[in-house]
């Protein structure tokens, strides 16, 4: 009567917890004190642990009603849970020896305390056999072709050696994935048999009806005669359908003995009012003892055999949304207030599930979270923190006798004042806070091997991230430097790793707890070391917004006396006035050049479309401006070979000099952008209006042809179609000549006009959309169409194809734009707003796939990529063995080698 | 000299730093400066080595899918005169990367051989590779309830710009019908319907089987346009064949290509499908003006087309090859794998990431793969 069976997701939770209990003990073997030593320090209080153990592998497999049994430490036997007193009831499904959710109650099987006592397994005896609704698929094949009376299999003898030789066969080849799909072939292909090879009993038809009966004939096959059924097929015969006998019995399938989980999966909580509030699966227990109860007594008291069933499809019911409370065709058990239980599986699977929120993704202490503001004369590798938040983050610090009078000063200082300390540790685990009426008594106590949990103070390392961490730069290593406010504050050069802009972003920081993660985070993570990106091989930081300008402004024709530019280049923090010339009036590319290395040359070019070669020599900016693409992130080799030459340390120093110079050269000479940039004279204006008449006059004309059906269409194309392409493009012509004469007569060192020169912000179409016409507003490349029948806004006539009726604004934003305009803009606005609300999820779960597909390779150290199993998936990375982040742009810069070389030789 | 020189190093350097030494070497160089070149590449190369250990999976990962939310959804029209819808940004790269059989816009670039390429009767060309369906020639129909027969007019002009006669196209309709008779009557067919019941529903049903009848030209092709590029003539397609196609003689096979990765691999095998994939990801990723080394793209092609066939990275392809159950579990539909482990007893060896993250140990990549071995003093 007592066998039977179990569940996966437990056998997996089961041996995932044996090993994993074993590591907090570590055993007395591995003790890291040397003999010696014990003596000497008497008063020593117990170390933790520091040796852990090591989970090898994990096996998964069903568990047999002994192992369910086995494991149980407590039978239940009634649906109650708590006594009047409140105490759990013996035998119920709080019981205490499943472990403990109270404080104050001990454990009976392990006598541990709430918190240790990891929980113990129970068991129910079911009173009727029920089938595990996650096998009802491989039950059904498992009946389907074996034979009902003797229970072998429906191959003959002689060819199920050869069936299995196919079958291993094709493991070897191509995996277990395929495997099984060869066995879904062979199964199939045995369901037609309908007399057994073996015993010539005839085969009759079964189906199954969802969810978990199984039909012969039109009769039911009772849980028991399937089981009965199971128990009937030989071991031998398991392998065909991919079942291991050494892990699982068929017959296991069908429960007799059910565990119960453990109280510490399904605590209950205490609402205000004082009472309890049960788990989903405690109710769901719940639900299942007392059917089970029923049935028992109904069984020996001699019950109609009709109430029998009905309480056995009920107990079926509940264990099967036990399992799974979302299966098509059971109606979801429910609370009282109508909604859904969430039950084993649902606890398990999706993105909230056990796995992925819990398992995959973890949580920690010793961090915050507040807005991020910028600030230039930070370093780019410093973080400021406000001092709130770095008197509430602490760094453990173990007292040794060299260290520890100048720990005591935290723990004087206590937690009100910075710097202090909030905790002091003692070797054995306790933890102890730190208050006035304390602090005496503890200062007394403090010994080496103690640990002090002190303020974060400046230079101590921090890990800073903002979401979404798309690639490893958005999180990287900063030193921290703390601060008054209340925002913490990065440089602006590291926004564009972060993605980063100052409009309401907040970031996360969190502070390493020991060596080793502090010198992971050092090393692997500091800002400096990510500064070539691994995707394509440049610097990602760079100079952005004013510090362009101000370079560019610099750099380009800016003169000013001696003493001012020492007084500039001293602001920014540089001591060493010798490379300035010795001259009364000094030029802008000589104030750059005092931030360059001295032996530094560099042949680059600038965006400048004539004349756009920038060169250094000797550490002397000889010809050309400082723009975007030396300048910026993403572009340029300037910063690439800044560190190549003279290493990470060396170019985030170099270029947080370079960006504060060209803040404060914007500081000094001033920098607006005013309305009037984007005045043109009135012969331009004139100009403008022509251009937009005369291509609007082409359009009507197209248009008359097209009406008069004298339009040649395209190949393949109707005439109505090439109409619109001919008038798209006559249109833009136009929109470009416009923007042409923009550009040629607005006055060239306005403000606005420097920004577009020099990439800091903004482009020359924005110029012209300011200034002259905003052009056509395209949706998925043709113009607007849609909107009203026949016309795309109500106050246009049907059928209206001219440019203004179809989306073409021949204003410009400065002069403002009529309401049908308006309206256009306003559709393309929302469409690419659309665009982004789309693709957003999409990428997201491109990118989640590609991770976890990809994440197991590896270089080895015969420089092979390989997966996790060790197959082997490229000779040399990339072909070449090249890393990207250690390359030049994905190459080896061969033609700086031979400049270099060649001129020497010179 | 130079060539002594780049022999020694032919096998240490790899070849594309070989080419650029070689077009970037000023002509008359001394031998001495030659070799301190040629040593300071090499140096310079062998510093550039990927370190072992080194996570090259998941700096891919990140470099194709940080780009991946910059990216545009939207389609894009060709740039030749006429249109035709190509995917491009994101949903083509999710596309390839599924390994999907049969793209959204399957496309063809047919490069043609020498006199042909310089356009001498590239429409009659573009026509012979086209589907022509019998449609396509037929002006009208023209049913007679009373007899149940149906008149074909054919287009004549038409007919004669696909060289068709009306001959061949009754073959084609004689072939493909059953009980029905088709007689040639001037420039028109006639058919008549044998069998007398619900002769009117059969008709229609006729009519509309004739109409997606096929008549020439290669099958799947359902639009031409022969474009000019640089100084050759180009006919691009709407649809791929590429068997058919490479059976045309005057095509240039070696430079015609499709976008179709599953038909690329079965006419041309894996290893035209791996660099198909990463032809196809570059172009568009460089399209959008990002910036992404082919590297990572090369790894991901690689990794699909490792077992010999192009697997996708979903749930069915890649990750389902996974050797570690918990890592296929953390990824879709845990349940399911959890199950089919149990029944065979798999054991997962926390051979890879995700596993030894679910259970709190280093992760055996990067600074996590080195151990340390120490004597223990007994």
């Amino acid at each position: 009567m007592e066998k039977p069976e179990d569940k996966p997701e437990d056998a997996k939770e089961q041996e995932e917890t044996k090993p994993e209990d074993a590591p907090e003990t570590a055993p007395e073997t591995a003790s890291d004190t040397p003999p010696e030593e014990t003596e000497e320090k008497p008063e020593r209080i117990d170390e933790e642990p520091h040796i852990f153990k090591k989970v090898k592998e994990i096996r998964f497999g069903v568990l047999s009603p002994k192992l369910i049994k086995k494991m149980a430490s407590a039978k239940i036997v009634t649906p109650e849970l708590y006594d009047k007193e409140g105490y759990p009831v013996d035998g119920g499904l709080m019981d205490v020896r499943l472990g403990v959710i109270d404080p104050g109650l001990k454990c009976k099987t392990c006598g541990q305390k709430l918190k240790e006592c990891p929980g113990h397994f129970g068991y129910i005896e079911l009173a009727r056999p029920i089938i595990h609704v996650k096998f009802v698929s491989i039950v059904f094949n498992l009946l389907r072709c074996t034979c009902r009376e003797c229970g072998h299999i429906l191959i003959p003898k002689n060819r199920l050696r050869s069936q299995l030789n196919i079958l291993d066969a094709v493991q070897n080849e191509s995996g277990l994935e395929s495997r099984r799909d060869k066995i879904k072939e062979l199964i199939t292909n045995l369901k037609t048999i309908n007399k057994c090879p073996y015993c010539n009993a005839k085969q009759l038809k079964i189906t199954l009806e969802k969810p978990t009966t199984f039909i012969e004939n039109d009769k039911r096959i009772s849980p028991i005669e399937v089981r009965t059924r199971l128990e009937r097929i030989p071991d031998e015969d398991l392998d065909v359908f991919g079942i291991n006998p050494e892990v699982v019995r068929p017959e296991w399938m069908v429960l007799t003995v059910m565990p119960i989980p453990p109280v510490t999966m399904r605590p209950s909580i205490t609402l205000e009012s004082g009472e309890r509030s049960e788990d989903d699966l405690t109710h769901k227990l719940g639900d299942i003892v007392r059917i089970n109860q029923r049935l028992f007594e109904n069984i020996n008291a001699g019950a109609p055999e009709i109430i029998i069933e009905d309480l056995w499809d009920l107990l079926q019911y509940h264990i099967t949304t036990f399992f799974d409370n979302n299966i098509a065709q059971l109606p979801p058990a429910r609370h009282r207030s109508g909604q859904p239980l969430k039950t084993l599986t649902e606890r398990i699977k999706s993105k909230e599930g056990r796995i992925r929120h819990n398992l995959a993704g973890k949580r920690t202490n010793f961090s915050a979270r507040t807005v991020i503001s910028p600030d230039p004369m930070l370093k780019l590798n410093e973080v400021g923190v406000p001092l709130i938040i770095a008197m509430k983050l602490t760094v453990p610090e173990r007292i040794n006798e060299w260290n520890s009078d100048y720990l005591k000063t935290f723990v004087q200082s206590g937690p009100t004042a910075y710097p202090g300390a909030n905790y002091i540790i003692r070797p054995d685990g306790k933890k102890k806070k730190i208050t006035d009426e304390t602090k005496e008594q503890l200062l007394e106590e403090m010994q080496p091997g103690y640990t002090v949990e002190r303020h974060l103070m400046d230079g101590d390392i921090a890990l800073f991230n903002r979401q979404p961490s798309l690639h490893r730069m958005s999180m990287m290593c900063h030193r921290v430097k703390v601060l008054p406010f209340r925002t913490l504050r990065l440089n602006p050069a590291v926004c564009h790793p972060y993605n980063a802009d100052f409009d309401g972003d907040e970031m996360n920081l969190h502070i390493p707890q020991n060596e080793e993660a502090r010198a992971e985070a050092e090393i692997l993570m500091e800002v400096q070391t990510q500064l070539i990106s691994p995707r394509y091989g440049l610097s990602v930081m760079g100079c952005v917004q004013d510090a362009i300008s101000g370079n560019y402004i610099l750099t380009k024709s800016l003169e000013m006396t001696r003493h001012e530019a020492v007084a500039l280049l001293s602001s920014i923090g540089i001591e060493n006035f010798s490379k300035l010339p010795r001259k009364d009036s000094v030029h802008g590319r000589e104030i750059f050049s005092v931030l360059l290395p001295d032996d530094f040359s560099f042949i680059g070019q600038s965006r400048d479309k004539e004349d756009n070669a920038v060169i250094i020599r000797k550490g002397k900016l000889i010809k050309g401006v400082m723009d975007k693409n030396n300048l910026g992130e993403e572009s340029g080799l300037l910063l690439r070979n800044l560190h190549k030459k003279y290493g990470a340390d060396m170019t985030i120093d170099i270029l947080s000099k370079m960006f504060r110079l060209g803040v404060k050269v914007l500081l000094k000479h001033g920098f607006t952008v005013q309305l009037s940039d984007s005045d043109l004279p009135d012969k331009s204006k004139t100009k403008i209006n022509d251009i937009l008449r005369k291509a609007e006059q082409q359009v009507n004309e197209l248009i008359k042809e097209y009406r008069e059906g004298k339009l040649d269409a395209f190949p393949g194309r109707s005439a109505r179609e090439t109409l619109e392409l001919k008038i798209l493009e006559l249109l833009n012509k136009a929109r470009n000549e416009t923007g042409n004469v923009v550009i040629s007569d607005s006055s060239q060192d306005t403000p606005t006009m420097i920004m577009a020169q020099s990439g800091a912000r903004g482009n020359l179409l924005n110029l012209a959309q300011m200034a002259a016409c905003v052009g056509q507003q395209a949706m998925r490349g043709k113009r607007i169409e849609k909107g009203y029948k026949n016309r795309t806004l109500s106050c246009f006539k049907q059928h209206d194809l001219s440019p203004s009726a179809r989306g073409f604004i021949s204003n410009g934003f400065k002069s403002g734009l009529s309401p049908a305009e308006f309206f256009f803009m306003g559709i393309t606005g929302r469409d690419s707003l659309m665009d982004t609300a789309l693709r957003t999820p999409k990428s997201g779960y491109l990118y989640r796939r590609l991770a976890n597909a990809l994440q197991d390779l590896k270089v080895e150290y015969d420089q092979t990529v390989r997966d996790a199993s060790g197959g082997i998936v490229q000779y040399s990375y990339g072909e070449d063995g090249i890393d990207v982040s250690r390359s030049e742009n994905g190459m080896i810069n061969v033609k700086r080698v031979i400049d270099l070389v060649e001129g020497e030789g010179r | 000299m130079s060539e002594k020189i780049f022999a020694e190093y032919k096998d240490r350097l790899p070849n594309k730093i070989l080419e650029d030494l070689k077009n970037h070497l000023p002509p008359k160089i001394s031998a001495a400066n030659l070799k301190e070149i040629f040593r300071l590449v090499d140096g310079e190369y062998q510093q550039a080595q990927v370190d072992p250990g080194e996570s090259v999976g998941l700096v891919g990962a990140e470099s194709i899918g940080e780009p991946g939310t910059q990216m545009t959804l939207n389609t894009f029209h060709f740039a030749g005169v006429a249109e035709m819808n190509v995917t491009t940004g994101l949903p083509r790269i999710i596309e390839i990367l599924d390994g999907r059989k049969i793209p959204n816009t399957p496309m063809m670039e047919i490069y043609l051989k020498a006199p042909f390429s310089m356009g001498k009767d590239i429409k009659q060309i573009a026509q012979r590779i086209k589907e022509t369906k019998l449609m396509e020639v037929i002006s009208e129909f023209v049913i007679n309830i009373a007899e149940s027969t149906m008149e074909v007019r054919l287009n004549s002009e038409k007919m004669k710009a696909l060289q068709l006669t009306v001959g061949q196209v009754i073959k084609v309709i004689d072939k493909n019908t059953k009980n029905c008779s088709v007689k040639k009557d001037k420039e028109e067919i006639l058919l008549k319907m044998r069998g007398k019941h619900d002769t009117l529903n059969e008709i229609y049903k006729l009519k509309e089987k004739i109409k997606i009848l096929y008549i020439r030209g290669i099958k799947g092709i359902q639009q031409v346009l022969p474009v000019k590029k640089e100084n050759e003539f180009v006919i691009i397609t709407a649809g791929t064949n590429l068997n058919e196609v490479f059976q045309l003689d005057f095509v240039d096979t070696a430079r015609t290509i499709s976008n179709n990765i599953h038909e690329i691999e079965e006419v041309l095998g894996v290893e035209a499908a791996r660099q198909a994939i990463i032809n196809e990801v570059y172009k568009v990723i460089e399209n959008q003006g990002l910036n992404v080394d082919v590297r990572h793209i090369m790894l991901v092609a690689d990794l699909m087309s490792k077992t010999g066939t192009v697997r996708g990275i979903t749930r069915y392809g890649i990750v389902s090859g996974k050797s570690s159950v918990l890592a296929r579990a953390s990824f879709e539909t845990p349940i399911k794998h959890v199950i089919e482990a149990s029944l065979v007893g798999e054991t997962d060896q926390l051979t890879s990431v995700v596993e030894n993250v679910m259970l709190n140990q280093p992760v055996p990549v990067g600074t996590g793969l080195p151990g340390l071995v120490t004597r223990v003093k007994k």
